[in-house]
This record gives structure tokens, sequence and C-alpha cells, in this order.
């Protein structure tokens, strides 16, 4: 017989161990990268345009101003859209059976492997729309990934606020649209940021949709407008890690994936900023 | 002579789905008095001052009938516009609901969303609302600081300031003291019979000798009827209905 105590005690070292587990493994993850590629990081590595005949000339420049490219076309995609599609759906929609079918949909919808968006992106976008592989038909085939997990963060940091600040607002003679804006938004700002900007980040990240809309391993010139092919980093890795007949392509790989965690976690420090300097300011 | 009656229900019957929650209500609520709402929990006495503002609008499965009667029309008439009630029948919630804002924009949130721009009015009105309240020489150093440093009843009376900063008729007020304690529920108790001098006030309350204290006339309500109204030292002192007077004693609720 077990007693209490022990139980106590075994169950809280099981879930310490666990947690140790888990943050050793995300570790060993980041050390491997680091340790694998921050070597051919250098300046030149961030800002020079890539060598095709010899890797070690030039940098990953191109591949990181893609992907830049395309987080801005995705943000302006997905962002608005999902955030006022989310507040429609909370705030305004009648709770029946429509709107929760919508809501399951797109609940459902968040969980599409990211290769589905990127063959709907060439039927759709790329082809019968006749934009081809290009940025725009990139920024939107990722836009369209990331629009229902937009909306479901939304949706989530809208419900997280109190429902005494709508009444309260009601009472004292205010619209419902006064009630979104100036008690709703406020409250939800930070969390609907927050959500925004992983669902970008996961975007950045993403390979398997935007081979298929024009994403391309090496262009000699920068994109000029949204209808031209593009590099992106996480592509370009995937490139040099499986298919590159360079000696250093591994190096370089591990180099471009290090470029590309740390410009997410750069991302996602400065919604942690934010999120700070928004806490502060309300002294919530 | 006919008496002023400020509010007047109507055989006023409530729902929730299929489950009534008020059996047709009749109440006359006089001007410039507190009226008390009193009655064990789920009688109904909230649902009943939330008609009177249309709160109860706000969920889906709702639904009324009978007539509620203010200035002589139907609040739930075809006619009737919401907004404009809301600004003339404010409401004090059980718990203090600051906005997540500062003391000042607080209490300048009803006069900004009627479009008040000018800067000297909203500042005076304002500083009246708070004054009225009995918060003003607390927060008057600080009205940038943010509503959520405010104590509880700080926090209650700031919800009162911002009621009447929108000059209302009749304030409703659904158990504004029951988060507090007993210091601040005095405060609140003073400020109150203060309000009544200009406002009509109607309050529900579980404290019935916070009703016996403040309040002109008394109404008890048991699973969604009236069983007695009247004045509140006649209610108390002799209640007609052996329900109340067996409420009044403490034998339930």
């Amino acid at each position: 017989m077990v007693s209490e105590h022990s139980k106590q005690k075994i169950y809280f070292v099981f879930f310490q161990s666990t947690m140790i587990l888990s943050v050793a493994i995300l570790l060993f993850v980041l050390i491997f990268i680091f340790y694998g590629g921050a070597g051919v990081v250098n300046l030149n590595f961030l800002v020079n345009m890539w060598s095709h005949r010899e890797i070690t000339q030039g940098g990953i420049f191109p591949a990181i101003f893609g992907t830049f490219l395309l987080a801005v076309g995705v943000s302006v995609v997905s962002i608005p859209l999902g955030i006022c599609t989310a507040i429609y759906l909370n705030e305004y929609a009648k709770e029946n059976l429509l709107t929760r079918t919508i809501k399951l949909a797109i609940r459902n919808l968040a969980g599409v492997p990211s290769i589905v968006y990127g063959i709907f992106g060439l039927a759709f976008f790329a082809l019968f729309l006749k934009l081809g592989g290009s940025l725009i038909a990139a920024s939107l085939t990722l836009g369209c990934m990331t629009l229902p997990w937009i909306i479901t963060a939304s949706e989530e940091s809208l419900k997280a606020v109190p429902n005494s600040f709508r009444e309260g607002s009601y009472a004292l003679g205010a619209t419902k649209w006064q009630t979104i804006k100036t008690n709703v938004l406020p409250h939800s700002f930070s969390g609907i940021m927050t959500g925004a900007i992983l669902g970008l980040s996961r975007a950045m990240g993403e390979t398997a949709p935007i081979i298929m809309v024009g994403a391309t391993f090496f262009i000699a010139h920068l994109p000029s407008s949204p209808f031209d092919k593009f590099m992106a980093m996480p592509y370009h890795l995937y490139i040099l890690a499986t298919q590159h007949s360079s000696p250093y392509a591994r190096e370089y790989a591990l180099g471009t994936a290090l470029v590309l965690v740390a410009l997410i976690f750069m991302l996602n420090l400065g919604v942690f900023a934010l999120r700070y300097n928004l806490r502060k300011k309300k002294a919530w | 002579m006919r008496e002023k009656i400020k509010i007047e229900f109507k055989n006023t019957g409530f729902w929730y789905g299929s489950k009534q929650i008020l059996f047709g209500v009749n109440l006359k609520i006089y001007p410039k008095k507190i009226t008390a709402l009193i009655g064990p929990s789920g009688c109904g006495k909230s649902t009943l001052i939330r008609c009177v503002n249309r709160m109860n609008d706000l969920i889906p499965i709702a639904k009324i009938d009978g007539r509620i009667i203010y200035n002589n029309e139907d609040i739930y008439g075809k006619n009737a516009d919401i907004i404009e009630l809301r600004k003339k029948i404010g409401m004090v919630f059980q718990k203090p609901n600051p906005f997540p804002m500062s003391i000042f924009d607080n209490v300048a949130y009803g006069l900004r969303i009627q479009n008040m721009k000018d800067k000297n009015i909203i500042k005076q009105i304002v500083r009246s609302s708070l004054e009225k309240a009995d918060l003003w020489t607390e927060v008057k150093d600080c009205l940038n600081c943010s509503a959520f440093g405010l104590s509880g009843g700080q926090q209650q009376r700031l919800c009162i300031a911002r009621a009447l900063a929108n000059d209302p008729d009749v304030i409703l007020m659904d158990e504004p003291c029951s988060s507090l304690d007993p210091i601040a529920t005095a405060k609140i108790e003073v400020l109150l019979k203060k309000i009544k001098r200009e406002k009509t006030i109607i309050i529900v309350t579980h404290n019935m000798q916070q009703a016996k204290r403040i309040s002109d006339y008394s109404c008890y309500l048991l699973n969604g009827k009236i069983i007695e109204y009247s004045k509140t030292e006649k209610m108390f002192i002799n209640p007609r209905n052996k329900l109340t007077k067996d409420y009044l004693d403490g034998m339930f609720g």
C-alpha cells in the first residue's frame, strides 16, 4: 500500500521529469541547428545574393527577402479578414445551428494539412486565376491556410473578454459597435495579435504549399512585382539539405534554418514586448 | 389626485426558453424613491430589473410579455429606442465592472459614446459625477490611473458615477453591495439616499437590513410572483402576507 504522501511525491517527480524531457528535446533541436549552422552565418551570408555555382561566395538574402515579402502578403490577406470574421462570429452572429456549423468547419479547416492548401493554391490561384507561380499566388495560398488559425485564435480571445464589460457598456446606452470598439477590442487586442503572429510565423516556415505556387531554389534577381517567382527560406534549406551537390550544402542548410528560427523568434519576441507594454499601460 | 408613477409593470411575464421566471407582475415604481426588491435567490428579482433597461434582450432565448410603461410609453413598444432608454435608465451591477481604462475615461464613457466632443464639458461632468458618487476626493489626484487599482467599494462608486454621468432618470441596482464589506456598503447606502433626491432608484438586495434602512417601498418576490408590495416601514413592521412574514423573520431564504 503506497501512502498518499508517497503518491504525491511520485506524481510530482513524474510530471517534473516529463517537463524536463520536453525542454531537453527542444533545447537539443536548437543546439543542433546552432552548432551546425552558426559557422556559416555572417554578414555576407545575410545580405548577399545567392551564388549558384560556388555557394560559399554568396548569401541567402533573396530567400530572407522572399520570406519577408510572403509574411507581408499573408498578413495583408489573412489577418484583417480573420479578425473581422471572428468579430462577426463571436459578437454579432446568433447562436444557432448555422453558426455552430460554421465554427466547427473553421476549426476543422485549421487542421487540414498544408499540402492540401498547396494543391488548392496551385489549382485555383496559379492555374484558374492565371496568377502562375508567383508571390501573390503563394501569399493567397498561405493566407487561406492561416485564415482558420487566425479566426480561431481571435475568437478565443474575444470569448475571454468578460461579459460584464459588454453589459456595462450596453447599460450606458452604447451600441454594439461602440461596445466592441471601446471595450471588447482593446481588451482582446493582445490575444488577437498573439494568435495572428503565431499563425504568421507558422506560415513563414511552411514549405510544402509554396513549392507548388512559385517558390524557387534559385533566381538571379529579387522579385520586382507580386507576379514574380521568389526564393524562400524553408524551400531553400530543403533543397540544400536534400539535393545540393556542394560539400558545404549541409552547413548552409543549417545556417538557413538558424536564420529562419531566429527571425521567427524575433517576431514572437516582438509580440511579447507588445503584450507586455499593453498590459503595463492598463495595469492589468 | 392620481399618484405620480415613474415605471409601471403591467402583467409582465418572462421566460428563459420554456422556463417561466416572472408571472403576471404588476408593480408601480414611484419617482424619487428607493424601491427595494427582496426575495430568495432565483425568485426573479434580477430578471425583473433587467427587463426595465432591456438587458434581457442580450439573451437570445429570453421572451417577455405584458407591458412596462415608462414616461407613458411601453418600453417594449414598436417605436421604443433601446439606446435612448438605457441612457435614461442607468444600471449598476452586482460585481463592480469598471472598464479596462482610466478612472476619467470610465466616467466619460457614456458622454463619449454620445459623441460629446467638448473637453471642458466632459471634464465638468466627470468631476460633478464623481462628487455626486462621493469618490472625487479619493481619486482627484489620479484620474488617469487605471480603474482596476481602486478597491471594490471605490470601483462600485465609480460605476455609480459612470451611471450618473449620463444624467439618468432611473437607476437600477442589482445587489450593488453584495461583494462589498460593511464599511463600503455603508458608504454606498449614504450615497443612495443622497441620489434619490434627484433620481428614482430600484435596488435588488439580499440584505433585509439594507432594504429596511434605505428603501421607501419594498417588494417581496417569491417564485416569480409578487407576494407583497408596500411602504417599507409597513412591510417590515406589519407584513400583510404570511409568506412575507416568514421570510422577514428568517424562516427561510
